[in-house]
């Protein structure tokens, strides 16, 4: 705990000794940027990239009633993760169908899961696991992991650098695919490397003993993977069309309305929490991607007029790889791609245009820019 | 602390510089584009604009926010950087060399009662607390 009452994560002195800007992300101190976050951006893009993701918190499912548990409390169905090591991406959501969160569940045996939460909601996550688990009755165990750090490795080179700065793990995840994940103990460390991301690259997020943080960070530095913070974080996971748990969806809205319909399984035989509600709501509105056609950054909560009515940017940004602005936006359920909106920023209404995100994929943009970057920007 | 002692300032980080020829040279200071981040447009204003002193007159955009920036003395737009609008990183690469606007002052007296290097370098390190 600090003087300002921000939690710190192990890998704290060594993003002040990089003269990273820190900032409280979630009741956290975590690093900005370490100098400029469109260079992190376009490293992570282009070569390999790391983010000190500890703040998120993992929580170890196990015993006979894991499995029916999960499957109650997740709108995604565990079950379907056919073998240890398969991983999936799903909502929690509470009686009303609202999104309580969104998270990452890995299945490590047959009674044995784990789920990584966010942040911000980690405190709420848990109250409301322990009371669902009691009321239901489930025979399982749950134990928050803060005893765990994390790191996110990315960009196309990021598998490499991260095998030759610790070669010993290469064998157990070298055929990894994507959403697998391996446990493997390596030089006397029990870690967990899985093929996940926020950014829309390839890489790894690895999960290991907080007091062995410090030694992979660096020898990450010395392989050349460069430190990457929130700021380019944010960036490249709305390039990628990935959600912002808080600004795109929270508890007011289901997953249909925030682009996480196929995230929802409905199959015959899974009650989750939430799916009666979610079965008798109708969308009230729908979430596409942005493009901005003026100069200008799209920002959460500017109001958007669109033929069929209002809207709002739920999150804005910068895209460093379009040269320029994007955004996710609540958008009236006749809005479609290719629509020509507008948007009020700053007191002006500019041009933008409706589309399918995500918007870059693999370093690519997947979107027709209609005045094409300067070729001398995209190095 | 990066404020240079030749130059004058504004409470808004704004920096002067004085030019042989009596117009001013007008920027945002090292502070300012720490404080904003790493900087996506920067909008200046046209020749021939007059402002008066503490008008907004251009803008700079971070992925962060925006941010305007104010006349630090009444004056016309003699001459602006285009160089900044394809190149908006230069503010944050160098500061201090990147101008702008220049404006010729309509009132000589504004230019004494700008903040000397002392006098904002005390500014921020007030706000930092």
């Amino acid at each position: 705990m600090s003087a300002s009452g921000l939690k710190r994560t192990a890998l704290n002195e060594e993003h002040r000794a990089l003269g990273a800007r820190l900032t409280d992300f979630g009741g956290w101190e975590m690093p900005l940027h370490y100098g400029s976050q469109l260079e992190e951006h376009h490293r992570v893009r282009r070569d390999a990239g790391m983010f000190d993701v500890s703040h998120m918190l993992a929580v170890d499912i196990a015993g006979e009633g894991a499995e029916p548990f999960l499957r109650a409390l997740l709108a995604n169905d565990v079950k379907r993760l056919t073998a240890t090591g398969r991983a999936l991406y799903s909502c929690m959501l509470n009686e009303d169908a609202g999104v309580l969160d969104d998270l990452i569940a890995y299945r490590f045996g047959p009674s044995e899961f784990r789920v990584v939460v966010n942040a911000g909601t980690a405190d709420k996550d848990l109250d409301w696991m322990r009371q669902q688990l009691a009321a239901r009755g489930d025979r399982a165990t749950m134990r928050p992991r803060r005893d765990l750090a994390m790191l996110a490795v990315q960009g196309p080179q990021a598998r490499e650098r991260f095998w030759a700065a610790w070669p010993a793990t290469r064998q157990a995840s070298e055929s990894l695919k994507t959403f697998q994940a391996a446990q493997l103990t390596a030089d006397g460390v029990d870690l967990v490397i899985a093929r996940t991301g926020y950014t829309g690259e390839d890489g790894f997020e690895v999960m290991l003993p907080a007091d062995r943080c410090v030694d992979l960070w660096r020898r990450l530095m010395d392989a050349q993977v460069a430190p990457c913070g929130l700021g380019a974080r944010d960036t490249l996971r709305l390039e990628a069309g990935m959600n912002l748990y808080g600004q795109d969806m929270d508890e007011s809205v289901t997953p249909m309305e925030a682009g996480l319909a196929w995230t929802v399984n409905l199959d015959p035989g899974h009650d989750f929490i939430g799916r009666q509600a979610l079965e008798r709501r109708s969308p009230r509105f729908q979430l596409l991607g942005l493009l901005l056609q003026d100069k200008g950054v799209l920002r959460s909560h500017q109001p958007v007029r669109a033929a069929g009515g209002e809207g709002l940017i739920t999150s804005g940004t910068f895209s460093p790889t379009l040269s320029r602005s994007i955004a996710l936006a609540r958008l009236p359920l006749t809005a479609q791609a290719g629509d020509r909106v507008e948007v009020q920023i700053r007191g002006k209404w500019l041009h933008a245009l409706a589309v399918k995100y995500p918007f870059v994929r693999k370093g690519q943009p997947l979107i027709e820019l209609d005045h094409p970057t300067p070729p001398e920007k995209m190095q | 602390m990066n404020v240079p002692p030749e130059l004058r300032y504004t409470d808004s980080h704004e920096w002067v510089r004085m030019e042989p020829d009596g117009a001013v040279s007008v920027g945002i200071t090292w502070h300012a584009q720490d404080r904003l981040g790493d900087l996506v447009y920067v909008e200046v204003p046209k020749v021939g604009q007059s402002f008066d002193k503490g008008q907004a007159c251009a803008v700079v955009e971070s992925v962060k926010a925006a941010s305007d920036i104010y006349a630090p003395i009444a004056g016309k737009v003699e001459a602006v950087n285009a160089d900044l609008a394809g190149n908006p990183e230069k503010v944050n690469e160098d500061a201090y060399a990147a101008w702008m606007f220049r404006l010729r002052p309509s009132d000589l007296g504004q230019i004494e009662s700008l903040l000397r290097a002392a006098d904002y370098e005390k500014l921020i390190a007030a706000e930092e607390h």
